[in-house]
Order: structure tokens, then sequence, then C-alpha cells
């Protein structure tokens, strides 16, 4: 099969038409949705956790909507379309993390949790500085995973409607359309969040999830189809069509380069590693991932519905590879990178190029095209409002009503201050979004799972399983955590001191690596134990209370 | 653990704690979590690290254009997905006993101590 046209090229008004429908039936199905959730929604237990009466399957389907980002779904198989081998790396390091969640947190923070991750790691401490702390690395993990995401969604938009710079849509220019996009996400991300708390956010993902792995699964059918099932064919040509041969099956052409300077060899293959362990041990620190674990009756639902999860995300994961190296294939490494440089474009690409040939030319081509298109916004859509909602309640729960009331706010009060964070949070992201356009944005996904390695990973473990842990160690490790991993990055060539930095022309660095993992992991684990041993605090009688109810299930909400 | 609870719930978490029958459940909770997430944290670590320091290793041909690291790779899917239905088969056969055993003992107690379930749901909270 011959390469495909740009996606650009056959954007006609009708695939463009066909995007904009299916997303706006998209959004009027999620807020119809919405709305009947936000009937259902009373109490602060419906508000924060959806009344915790989802199924394991339902779970897991909401994980993997949660879960799975855009940089997932475009970003993964972009990767894998330009880069080949190295792409793989990163989907098995999202899809092994799980067992972090499966078998040390979901099922303990379920049960001796309530509506947030710092319900845990405050459950004998001293509530008032460890929510701090607690609510200060949500907010700062969702804050920088949501700018990445709305970013992400902005550059998307011209891309997948075709808007090109000289041409306009809807009276827009691309750079209107970016901001309008990131407006309109923003905007619904706020309603879904302050309308239809977790269970409409809930719902969301679970559509959401449907949709996305419904588009992969008939995609990796027809690349598959293509190649008779035959993997090695589709494996060669994929080689064949990406200009880099057998290098391109083969680790290193992204990740662990080497190059003729022995440093610079060395400093990338320490940057691999670095960023294999932050992918794994970053999930389960994942604020808007933890609160997901609350929205089922018991911590044995908990359970089931990580096993979905990682079926799900697993299964998603091995289409994403089809994805990618079917781009590289039929759409070809020439093709997409004229696109986008980055690889965004490779699904919707590959999306067309597979209508094109099997669903009845240049209309099949431009059906599914748009179909792929309206999941990339679905896919977004939901992954925001997670953030949002994750980051809001910590606000309102633990900031609001146990910091600054004391643990003496009305459930009313606690949710309004919750809609009303959700409103701020979602207000600042979109400003900070609409400013930050320009910059890269890879490395705040690569920071935000960081820091929820280095800063929330070490205190909600040792708040779990070590009796001696006490609040000056949960300070010690959330703060020593979130500063190792956030001036490490602020010092790294992401952000000055390279071609591809958030300031070019600038260099401050000194710290050679892009991920700071492999440094700041150690450090939040070695600063809870600091902490914990320098201070004279040991209040066994609490941890006895933490260990039982955390293993039995006693006294959970 | 006995029939006398004592009525401080502070105390009662402590008999619960010490007791032989959440000792066998504990242990049999990290006997089996804390190895295997050893484990699975290692066979991971080597095949990130064969991608980067293994490159002929991992670049050998097995079948046709399928090499050594597509392999390892999806060997990865293959051994997170054992682990996880095997823990969920541990679970639900090893620990799920013990645990309902001590969850519904100490729910005995509550209602011994005539401490209702709605009290205990205000206090958990602090």
């Amino acid at each position: 099969m011959e390469p495909h046209f740009l996606a650009a090229e056959v954007s006609t008004s009708t695939s463009r038409g066909l995007t904009i429908t299916l997303f706006l039936v998209f959004v009027a199905v999620t807020l119809a949705i919405t709305i009947w959730a936000s009937r259902q929604t009373k109490t602060a237990t419906d508000f924060y956790a959806g009344g915790r009466q989802f199924s394991g399957f339902q779970n897991g389907m909401a994980i993997g909507g949660d879960y799975m980002s855009a940089a997932s779904f475009l970003g993964i198989a972009g990767l894998i379309a330009l880069y080949g081998y190295d792409g793989f790396l990163y989907s098995i390091g999202f899809l092994v993390a799980w067992l972090v969640a499966l078998l040390l947190v979901a099922e303990y923070l379920r049960n001796a949790g309530r509506y947030t991750m710092a319900d845990v790691l405050a459950f004998r401490m001293r509530q008032r500085p460890v929510r701090t702390a607690a609510s200060a690395s949500t907010i700062v993990v969702s804050i920088f995973y949501l700018i990445a995401q709305m970013v992400g969604a902005g550059a998307l938009v011209s891309l997948l409607l075709g808007i090109k710079p000289d041409t306009t849509f809807l009276g827009m220019d691309a750079d209107t359309a970016k901001v309008a996009t990131i407006i309109l996400v923003g905007a619904l991300m706020i309603i879904y969040v302050i309308v239809g708390g977790m269970k409409g956010t809930t719902y969301v993902q679970i559509v959401k999830a449907f949709m996305l792995m419904t588009g992969a699964l008939l995609m990796t059918i027809l690349v598959l189809a293509h190649y008779k099932f035959n993997l090695s064919q589709l494996l060669g040509d994929a080689a064949a069509q990406s200009g880099k041969g057998d290098a391109f099956l083969e680790p290193g052409l992204r990740y662990g380069v080497e190059s003729a300077s022995a440093s610079a060899t060395f400093y990338s293959k320490m940057d691999l590693l670095s960023l294999g362990i932050a992918l794994v041990l970053g999930t389960a620190g994942l604020p808007h991932i933890l609160t997901r674990f609350y929205t089922v009756p018991t911590s044995k639902i908990a359970r089931k519905s990580v096993l979905w999860a990682i079926g799900i995300i697993g299964t998603f994961y091995l289409f994403t590879l089809a994805l990618g190296f079917g781009a590289a294939a039929l759409v070809g490494g020439a093709n997409i990178t004229a696109q986008d440089k980055a690889g965004n474009t490779a699904a919707p690409q590959l999306a067309q190029a597979l209508g094109v040939d099997y669903l009845g030319g240049e209309t099949g081509g431009a059906v599914l095209l748009a179909v792929i298109a309206a999941v990339a916004f679905a896919t977004i859509l939901a992954v925001v409002a997670g953030l949002t909602l994750a980051s809001s309640s910590s606000v309102a729960h633990d900031f609001y009503a146990n910091v600054m009331r004391r643990g003496e706010a009305s459930e009313r009060d606690e949710v309004r201050v919750a809609r009303i964070s959700a409103l701020v949070i979602g207000a600042v992201a979109i400003a900070l979004s609409i400013f930050a356009q320009s910059l890269n944005v890879a490395f705040l996904v690569a920071l935000a799972f960081a820091v929820a390695a280095s800063a929330n990973l070490p205190a909600i473990l040792y708040s779990l399983f070590w009796r001696r842990f006490n609040t000056s160690g949960a300070l010690w490790s959330i703060y020593g955590g979130l500063t190792a991993a956030v001036v490490l990055v602020f010092f790294s060539p992401v952000v000055s001191g390279s071609a591809t930095a958030m300031f070019p022309d600038s260099d401050w660095h000194f710290f050679p690596l892009s991920n700071p993992g492999i440094i700041s992991i150690p450090i939040g684990f070695l600063c809870g134990w600091i902490g914990t041993v320098i201070s004279k605090e040991d209040d066994s009688a609490k941890y006895a209370e933490l260990e039982v109810r955390s293993l039995t299930g006693h006294g959970a909400h | 653990m006995t029939t006398e609870v004592p009525s401080s719930s502070t105390e009662r978490y402590r008999a619960v704690q010490d007791s032989e029958e959440f000792g066998r459940l504990r242990r049999t909770v990290r006997s089996f979590v804390f190895p295997m997430t050893v484990a699975f944290f290692l066979w991971y670590a080597l095949y990130v690290l064969l991608s980067a320091y293994a490159r002929g290793f991992m670049s050998a041909k097995i079948v046709g254009n399928i090499n050594v690291a597509l392999i390892f790779g999806l060997l990865q899917f293959v051994t997170t997905f054992l682990i996880a239905w095997y823990y969920s088969r541990y679970a639900a056969q090893k620990i799920d006993p013990l645990a309902d055993k001590v969850h519904a003992d100490l729910t005995a107690g509550d209602t011994a101590t005539t401490t209702t379930a709605a009290t205990d749901d205000k206090k958990s909270e602090d």
C-alpha cells in the first residue's frame, strides 16, 4: 500500500464537519449524564466519591478513562510511529505501574481513607500540617498534568480539524482556534465537575474508555488484517517505511541514545532508567487515580476494579503497538513528521489511511479520521475532568475543612467549597495553559509523574506499612520529594540549555537528566526515613487502628 | 480474640493488632505483596537495563522481524497479567477469609460494646 496523503490535505469539510458533529454528540450525551448525575448528588460522599456505588467493572473502565490520556493515545502511538521500539518502552512502564497500585495501595487506601489521598496520610498524624502538605503536592501534580493535557488539546485542534496557518475556521485562524479550544475544554471540564461531581465525571470516563477502546480495536483489526495477521511482516514494513531500517525495531532511537561522547551516552542511558522508574512508581501516587478507589463499596471491589483496569489498559497498550507500527508502515515516517514533528497525529493519519483502503475510499477515510479525532477530544475531556475533581476535592476536604475549619465545616459547606475550587482551579489551568501554549509541555507530564513518585508514594507506603512513621516523616517525605523533583527539573536541560528547552536561549542547567526520578525518588524515601527518626513522636496506638482498619475494612466508609 | 472486648476503641484496635489471628493476616498479606513487588520491580528493571545496555542481545532476531527486545516487552505484559491474576486468586483464597474473620469479630465487638455503626463512622474522621 502506498503511503497516504497528509491529513490536512484530505481534511475536507466532510471530515471536519463530522468531527465536530461527533464531538458535539459526545458533549451532549455527557452533559445529559452530568445533569442526571447532579440529581443523584446530595451528600459529600456523592460529590467526592460518586456515592461509592460503582461496580468493579465500571470503576475499572473509569480508571482506564482517567488514566489513558491523550498523551498515551496520540503520544505513544506517535512515539512508536517515529521511534519504533522506544515508544513501546513507555507503554510498558505505564502498565507495570498498576502492580504497585494493585499490591500495595488500592485496597488499603479504600479501607482506611474517605475522599482524598490525605485521609490516609494524615490518619495517624497531626492533621493540619500533613493535610496542608498533601494538598500542596496534590495541586502541584494535578495542575502540571492539567496544563499538559490542555495545551495538548489546543495543539491538536488545528491538526485534527486541519486548520492550516494561512486558513481560517469559523473565522478563527489557527492561533485563535487553539485558545478557543483550551477555553472550551476548560469550560466543559469545570461543568462536568461542578454539576456532576464524581458521579458525572465517572460516567464521562466510562463513556470515553468505551469509545477509545472501540476506536483503537477497530483500527488494530484493520492494521492486522492488512498484514493478514502476520506481525513480522507488519514490523518489517514499518522498519522499511520508517527510513531507519532494523534500528527502528531495536531500543535506542529515542532513549539511551548512543553517541560519540561517552558522557552524553552515559547520561542518555541514565535518563532512560530514570524515566522507567518514574513511570512505574508515579502512577500509584497520582491523586486523580487514588480518589477513584473511593468510588466502590468495598476494598474487594477496589481490587476487582484494578484488575479490570489492568486488563483494559494492558489491552489498550497492545493496540497502540499495532497503531504505532501500523502508522509507520502505512502512513510513513516522513508523512507523519510533515504533519506534526512530535508524531501526535500518527493515529489520526493512520485512521484516515485505513478508512480510504477499507471503508470506501475518500469518504471512508474522512469518516474514520473524524471518529478518531472525536475520540481524541473525548479522551482529553475525561482526563482533565478527573484531574480537576481530584485537586478541588483536596482543596475543599483537606485544606478548607480540616486545616482552615479544623474539621468543623458542615458537609454542605465542604461541597460548596469544592465546587468553587473546581471553578478557580479550572480557570487558573485555562489561563496558565494559554500562556504555556508555545512551551514544550512534555516535561510537565514527566514532572507530574516524578513528583507523584517522589513525594506521594513514599508517604503513602510508609503510612500504610511502617509503624514508626510520624508527622515529621510525612512532612519530610512530601516536601523533600516535591522539592527535589521540582528543583532538579528546573535545573535540567528541559528548562534551559538545550534546543528543545523551555528557555532555549538561556542556560542555567547543571542537572544532566531530563527526568529527575532516579535521584528525586530515593530522596523522597530517604527524607521520609530521616524525618521520622529525628522526631520523638510515636503514636503506635493510632497505627494499630490504621493497620487493623486498612487490612480488614473495619470502620470503612 | 476473646469475647471480652476492651471498651475504648484504641484499646480494642491494639488488642486486635496484637492478636494471633491478625498477626496471621498481616503475615499472609506481607509475605505475598512484598516479595512480589520486589520481584516484578527487578524483572522490570532488568528489562529497562537490557534496553539501555544490552543492545546487541536485544536486537537479535528470533522469528522473522521479531527480536528479543519485542519478546521481552511482550513478556512484561504477560507477567503483569499473570501477577494480577495470581494475586487476585491468592487474596480470595488466603487473605479474604482471614480479614473477614477479624472484621466479623470486631463488628461483633461493636455491638457488644453498643458502639453503633453511626458513631463509629463519625469518630473515624477525627
